[in-house]
């Protein structure tokens, strides 16, 4: 188990300072300078802004400057909000954007969880049919569109939830969570019924019923442990999927988290934003998909020497 | 090949793709999902010849308008004819999706067949490049790329294609190294065959099922990949629309004007669910062991 774990670790820190390097490298080699704006800077002006931003310092200066400043946490300026540091900026987006995820994955457990257990259990019955009849609707409706229809539906014409914001009015937080956490929950419901109904015909379920066990001792003390087996794993690529899918809801309900700073920065080109977010995306990444690894292998201990 | 005698009785004398085909056809869910599909390809191959407008062209006068018989699902607020727009949507959304996934499909394949093949140090090494590339968040680097380089559509179909290989390298090796043990490829290997006809003659024929079906289950995941960034508006640019843009300009327009994001989005979700079950169906038509029921 630790010995999986140090070796994960020693392969994730050259795989992030490789992503490091080729996302800076490519920033460099984008056409267009980051202050070519719309109008026009004299060529005095230019060469202050290339200095102060530390331009004018050959690529592999640079290069070598923003790496070990990086590894002291600083991401230099943004390009785009003169006075702000990256860092900064990340770090003001980053508990909102949480939040949002935190609720959307609390959302998905349960609904997803609930239903696809239940699926199971009762299989091939109505209790099946209508959650799994919801979970295509859910895999197959898009975030980009769930989340304008509910705002059209619970928003515009019922008037009984917020349009946008986050923290701003009471409810305003529902809308964005929900539309965020019902994608997942449709997968996470099919997992589970999948890895509950493999379960459910194993010997060592059987043996607990002759033991005379309740059935919501077996399905609960017995069966879910191996049965969500593949929910567990399954939640460090989703995490990595909540991020993207935190763009598309952090455009739609306006909300002042990671995602809509990535975005934002994707079309003002503000390339030190970019640089730094992607960076830092992808070790959040990184680390949660080794501890989804983990908690799979933890509760599966006959993969625990692969 | 699934030629089977149980006590003299000859219970199936088709092929695997025949009997396959046989029970696709039984398969209603997939068999509807086949057929919307089919319409869809001929209606966006023949766009321009059935459009009733060009989707650039623009009736200021008019404006947003809601269905009617000159229009029959209305048109944007620029005057453009809705249908149409969809029509020639369909086209770039479709095309993305077969090219990004064919883009998958070729690097996947050749991946996993060599990975797969030729095994030991090749192997582990191919295996884990793609075990580091899976745990990383590819659609930043998609935007990255577009962002750098343009909003090029060519650009779009190579980024995504070029993400979407992974899962198709890891199913290949897994097939491929189920294969190399049978006594064909020993029989092939010791008459001499080359590694290249090995490939062509031997193992794509028969992985081809799998390779068929994940494909089939990439297309709709590629096609919501490209409405995610149009949605964003790094994808496609105006006036070119794909059904991603069109759901952006119907969501810009929804409170006054909800015809421009229903009829898209309805069109959108309703050719992902035909993808969906066209690819569960042919998953379990081809392999039925594999099926969830």
């Amino acid at each position: 188990m630790l010995a999986i774990f140090v070796r994960r670790i020693l392969i994730a820190i050259p795989v992030l300072f490789a992503v490091a390097s080729i996302t800076f490298f490519l920033i460099k080699i984008a056409p267009g300078g980051p202050f070519d704006a719309d109008r026009a800077v004299s060529p005095q002006v230019l060469k202050n802004l290339n200095e102060a931003y530390n331009l004018d310092a050959s690529n592999w200066e640079q290069y070598l400057d923003y790496m070990s400043a990086l590894m002291q946490g600083d991401m230099g300026p943004s390009f785009r909000f003169p006075g702000r540091s990256v860092t900064e900026m990340i770090a003001t987006g980053l508990p909102v954007t949480f939040e949002l995820a935190f609720y959307a994955i609390l959302i998905a457990l349960v609904m997803g969880i609930f239903s696809g257990v239940l699926a199971a259990l009762k299989r091939n019955t109505f209790l099946d049919f209508i959650p799994m009849a919801i979970a295509m609707i859910g895999i197959c409706v898009p975030t980009f569109l769930m989340g304008p229809l509910l705002v059209l539906i619970f928003g515009i014409n019922l008037e009984i939830l917020p349009v946008s914001g986050w923290g701003q009015l009471p409810g305003d937080k529902i809308l964005p969570s929900l539309t965020l956490g019902f994608a997942y929950a449709a997968y996470i419901a099919r997992l589970s019924r999948g890895g509950m109904l493999e379960v459910l015909n194993q010997d060592f379920i059987r043996t607990a019923r002759a033991k005379g066990l309740t059935e919501r001792m077996i399905v609960i003390k017995h069966a879910m442990q191996g049965g969500l087996i593949p929910v567990v794993s399954f939640l460090g690529p989703a995490i990595a999927g909540l991020l993207a899918g935190s763009f598309v809801v952090e455009t739609i309900f306006q909300i002042p988290g990671l995602g809509r700073f990535y975005v934002e920065a994707a079309f003002n080109r503000d390339y030190t934003m970019i640089l730094g977010t992607t960076i830092f995306f992808s070790a959040m990444i990184v680390f949660f998909n080794l501890m989804s690894d983990l908690a799979a292998l933890w509760l599966n201990p006959r993969s625990r020497d692969l | 090949m699934v030629k089977s005698k149980i006590k003299g009785f000859i219970v199936n004398n088709n092929s695997l793709w025949s009997d396959a085909i046989y029970r696709l056809s039984r398969n209603k869910a997939a068999m509807f999902g086949g057929v919307i599909l089919i319409l869809l390809i001929i209606s966006a191959v023949l766009a321009p010849w059935i459009a009733p407008y060009s989707y650039s062209y623009q009736d200021l006068n008019l404006g947003a308008s809601p269905p009617s018989s000159e229009h029959l699902l209305g048109t944007d607020i620029l005057g453009r004819d809705l249908l149409s727009r969809i029509l020639y949507g369909a086209r770039i959304s479709l095309l993305v999706g077969f090219v990004a996934t064919g883009v998958a499909l070729v690097i996947g394949v050749s991946w996993g067949i060599i990975a797969g093949y030729i095994g030991g140090k090749v192997d582990s090494i191919m295996m884990r490049i793609v075990d580091v590339l899976y745990g990383l968040p590819f659609i930043i680097f998609i935007i990255l790329l577009m962002v750098i380089f343009g909003r090029n559509l060519w650009l779009l179909f190579g980024a995504i294609g070029a993400v979407e290989w992974l899962t198709m390298a890891r199913i290949v090796r897994a097939q491929v190294i189920g294969l190399k043990n049978q006594e064909f490829v020993m029989a092939a290997k010791a008459m001499g065959v080359s590694n290249i006809s090995m490939f062509r003659r031997h193992l794509l024929p028969n992985i081809l099922g799998p390779i068929a079906v994940y494909a089939t289950l990439t297309i709709p995941q590629v096609m919501l990949l490209e409405g995610f960034l149009s949605f964003l508006g790094l994808g496609i640019q105006p006036p070119m629309s794909s059904w991603g843009t069109l759901i952006k300009d119907g969501v810009e327009s929804m409170e006054e004007y909800g015809w421009l994001l229903i009829y898209p989005g309805v069109t959108f979700t309703i050719t992902l669910f035909a993808l969906n079950f066209f690819g569960d169906g042919l998953r379990d038509a081809l392999d039925p062991k594999t099926s969830d029921n």
